[in-house]
């Protein structure tokens, strides 16, 4: 005889809690698997022959030589794409391989399939090639006044003749970043020897690679499998198709699996990087410092392909103003076409540019009309029911900027430099630096962003829930690129199902429809929310079947008592549930950019705290208080882990990294002279959360990847400007510009 | 040509063309990938190993080189049933986020702890200075280690 239970069992790890993460034994011990780590039996090695110049035109182009190269097994040209000659997120306008012309440095030309990679090289060097250079269209402003664009976007909104009683005008560049993920691109492409193909490679977006690759290979989407795989981090750099195509082409050539891992060079130019942007400003503000009037010209520069150029200038646009109350908005923004490397995605996507401009703006007013920058941003902070300075859209959902810049004031600053150890003094120890040169700064940014997608973009996130007598299974297509969606998911299903044994199965394009893309912030609202309902949907239906009033890992409850096992639930054959979940619509815009963009939005506020040594122009950031919109807080171990990555790789942007790009050419792909920041540049980060829930999402939960890097950046500017009293309009800021030589 | 060498704790043989690195003959001939292939130009630390008693960065050494050498993979410290205590830490501190860097920071800081059993945290940071993070930010990788440093042993 069984004894049924009468307790439920209390379940470990729901929201609000911190678990582990089910990756994290693996990972500490070496046996996760990456992309680059992925092995097939009988597999080849890919190799990429690559333009040399940021313009020509092929004049001559012979691959036969790679193939007398012993162990090159296959070449491919564009002339081998069977199907759609291009690609691309939004439009197919990069063709597969160069089409007779290189557009960017770095465009891949042909790629050669050997027995192992060194052999691929050799392959890749035994291609006879010829060029008839031609002059690279590499300067933004050029290209803007020759009409060569992706998108004009123009925001008109309020009086155009409305003055206030304070000008300040300003010019600002921000330099490219490169997202500068730990691990490189890489994938394998396996044939089913039935014409069709299993890809597994980076991806922040199976399914968009999915309706990207398989018109180019001319076959049926079910031949066609995208399966996420493990990765080293994104940030943005795994949106676009990379590799992708031109394994799958090569594994059908030769019926092999085959693999490529790209270098750390060629992952520079192989994937897109942040738009550098031209940024002019003019605010004008009342004697009380409210806005009365912002106008702005803005130039991000896309290079050579679209990607997602159209919807990155459409944030900055947005955005140009920042979380602020303004009436009266006129922004043109442009994202010109050029021969630079093409930029797309990362970290932010817009606003981060924006941002740096009107961050200084803020100050610029404040320091004109004698008021406390933060008291500054504070009387104009943007809230909950207030129009969208740009836009005019009412926010519906929870925007608690000026909740965020009280917090902020209340952190206490850190103690003054009291240390002579050079690891605390600008330079460390190279022993550049006396305490008694180093001048103290603190600078504050502001920023908002938008969460999912946009524009009337039908963006949605599909969720299948299975349980059986061992435990849930969660099937889902959403890319786990290091951010901790996986546990995210697992806790709120937790809390929904009462039951502790939860799974998220990394499921392909042919399991599972779209979850949408690991970017915009969305996957917490999107997949999160979409598991959620899942769940809740399912337990309801489990209830309603058995009259129950509660469910648990026992079973179903009526009154106390357990009616029904789980096994016995389970054998009824109704315990799946999958769901497509959509966020509030969103519409677009009108030729004046007014109406209803964004489904939600969050801020976040900065405060940075900076040595200098003005001589030389070394800056140690000593560090960074933040407070963070954050809905609702679901796991408070991964946010502040969010929250601490973000906020260093905008102090990173802020002062070591900058791609370099001369004539189209990057001179810096490598990390000797690609700078990032390393335990020494970090600072010490205070994090704080507001939690003001969001009007839709699991539990009112937003997103929070991105709104850190926005604002660290412009925070660790201002330091600078505080501590030096230079006007400093362009980041990276180096030493030669704190210097003054 | 045949080098002959200890990888955590077992002899082993690499058949090499010459100019390999010792990361990629871990990685590609001897079955060890936990070592990773970041950078490759010994800036990020990804791929560091304990080659005769010193951490280095795989990716620049020659596996030719390592004749007679005694290395110390991630695979060889700790397991998934019995995590070294510095890994244990990482995981129990929300340390790992893309994880691509992280077995880097386990043979170094591993490392570390076995030269100096109680860093202060200047010494930590300075003896992680060679491995980069483009998560973390290192805030969580700090407060691991540094808690790990209180502990008495």
């Amino acid at each position: 005889m069984t004894t049924s239970p009468t307790t439920r069992t209390r379940i470990r790890g729901g929201v609000g809690e911190s678990p582990q993460r089910p990756d994290a034994i693996p990972k500490v011990t070496g046996n996760f698997a990456y992309a680059s780590d992925l092995h097939a039996d009988g597999m080849l090695w890919a190799a990429t022959l690559r333009s040399p110049y940021a313009r020509a035109r092929i004049t001559k182009l012979d691959t036969a030589p790679a193939l007398t190269v012993g162990g090159v097994v296959a070449v491919i040209t564009q002339q081998d794409v069977p199907g759609r000659r291009g690609f691309g997120m939004h439009v197919p306008d990069q063709p597969v391989l160069a089409d007779g012309e290189c557009n960017y440095w770095g465009e891949p030309i042909a790629v050669v399939a050997a027995s192992d990679l060194e052999t691929a090289k050799r392959g890749v060097a035994a291609i006879v090639i010829e060029y008839e250079v031609l002059e690279p269209l590499t300067d933004m402003e050029e290209a803007d006044a020759a009409d060569s664009q992706t998108r004009r976007m123009k925001v008109r909104r309020g009086d155009s003749e409305a003055t206030g009683a304070v000008v300040v005008e300003g010019y600002y560049e921000v330099g490219q970043q490169d997202q500068a993920p730990l691990g490189n691109e890489a994938g394998l492409a396996i044939p089913d020897g039935e014409g069709g193909v299993d890809l597994y490679a980076v991806s922040q977006w199976v399914h968009s690679d999915h309706w990207q690759i398989y018109p180019c290979l001319d076959l049926e989407p079910e031949q066609v499998r995208c399966h996420p795989v493990g990765m080293g981090g994104a940030f943005g750099s795994r949106e676009d198709v990379s590799m992708h195509i031109h394994l799958c082409m090569l594994a059908l050539r030769t019926g092999r699996p085959v693999k490529m891992s790209f270098d750390r060079a060629e992952s520079f130019v192989a994937h897109v990087h942040r738009h550098p942007a031209r940024m002019w400003y003019r605010h004008e503000a009342d004697t009380d410092g409210k806005l009365v009037k912002v106008q702005a010209r803005l130039i991000l520069d896309g290079g050579a392909y679209e990607s997602s150029s159209n919807a990155v200038i459409g944030n900055a646009g947005y955005f140009a103003v920042g979380p602020y109350l303004c009436d009266n908005v006129f922004v043109d923004a442009v994202a010109v076409k050029t021969n630079n490397p093409p930029a797309g995605a990362m970290r932010g996507f817009g606003g981060v540019q924006t941002a740096f401009g009107h961050e200084a703006q803020m100050d610029r007013l404040a320091d004109e009309l004698g008021i406390d920058r933060l008291e500054m941003r504070r009387r104009n902070a943007l809230g909950h029911g207030d129009p969208m300075s740009s836009s005019g859209q009412i926010i519906e959902g929870s925007l608690p900027t000026a909740q965020l810049i009280d917090e902020l004031a209340t952190m206490p600053l850190p103690e003054p430099l009291a240390s002579d150890d050079p690891r605390h003094l600008p330079g460390g120890t190279g022993l550049t630096t006396e305490r008694g040169q180093v001048r103290r700064g603190v600078g504050y940014g502001v920023t908002i962003k938008n969460l999912a997608f946009s524009e009337g973009f039908d963006d949605y996130s599909d969720a299948r829930i299975a349980i059986s007598s061992v435990g849930v299974e969660v099937y889902t297509a959403a890319a786990e690129v290091g951010q901790g969606m996986v546990t995210i998911i697992q806790q709120l299903v937790r809390d929904v199902l009462q039951m502790e044994q939860v799974a998220v199965v990394w499921s392909d394009t042919s399991v599972i429809g779209s979850a949408g893309s690991t970017s915009a912030s969305r996957q917490t609202q999107m997949t999160g929310g979409a598991t959620y309902q899942c769940a809740v949907e399912l337990r309801q239906q489990i209830l309603d079947e058995f009259a129950g009033d509660d469910l648990s890992t026992e079973g179903v409850w009526r009154d106390g008592d357990l009616i029904a096992t789980l096994a016995e639930v389970c054998s009824g054959g109704m315990c799946e549930h999958e769901i497509r979940y959509r966020h509030p619509e969103t519409f677009p815009t009108d030729e004046n950019s007014q109406g209803n963009a964004h489904p939600a939005f969050a801020a976040a506020a900065h405060r940075a705290v900076v040595d200098v040594d003005p001589e030389l122009g070394l800056v140690r950031v000593v560090q960074l208080d933040t407070v963070q919109d954050v809905g609702k807080i679901l796991n408070p171990v991964a946010a502040v882990g969010q929250i601490e990555g973000g906020t260093l790789q905008g102090v990173g942007m802020a002062v070591l990294e900058e791609l370099v790009v001369d004539k189209g050419v990057i001179k810096n792909p490598n990390f000797t002279d690609y700078l990032l920041p390393t335990f020494l540049d970090a600072p010490h980060v205070e994090v704080r959360f507001v939690e003001e829930p969001e009007r839709w999402g699991p539990l009112g939960a937003k997103g929070i990847g991105e709104p850190p890097t926005i604002s660290a950046g412009p925070a660790v500017a201002a330091a600078i400007r505080d501590a030096t009293g230079r006007d400093l309009h362009r980041v990276p800021i180096l030493p030669q510009h704190i210097a003054g030589v | 040509m045949i080098v002959n060498f200890n990888v955590n704790g077992e002899s082993r043989v690499a058949n090499v063309a010459g100019s390999e690195s010792l990361l990629q003959v871990l990685r590609e001939e001897l079955g060890l990938p936990g070592s990773k292939n970041a950078c490759e130009q010994g800036e990020c630390g990804s791929c560091s190993v304990v080659l005769d008693g010193a951490v280095v960065t795989s990716c620049l050494v020659m596996a030719a080189d390592c004749e007679g050498s005694e290395i110390a993979t991630v695979e060889g410290i700790g397991s998934e049933r019995e995590l070294h205590a510095v890994q244990q830490a990482l995981v129990d501190h929300g340390a790992v986020q893309c994880g691509f860097c992280t077995p880097g920071f386990v043979v170094t800081a591993a490392h570390l702890f076995e030269e100096n059993p109680h860093p202060g945290t200047d010494e930590i940071k300075e003896a992680l200075s060679g491995n980069i993070c483009r998560c973390t930010g290192y805030g969580a990788i700090l407060r691991s280690l540094e808690a790990l440093a209180e502990e008495t042993t």
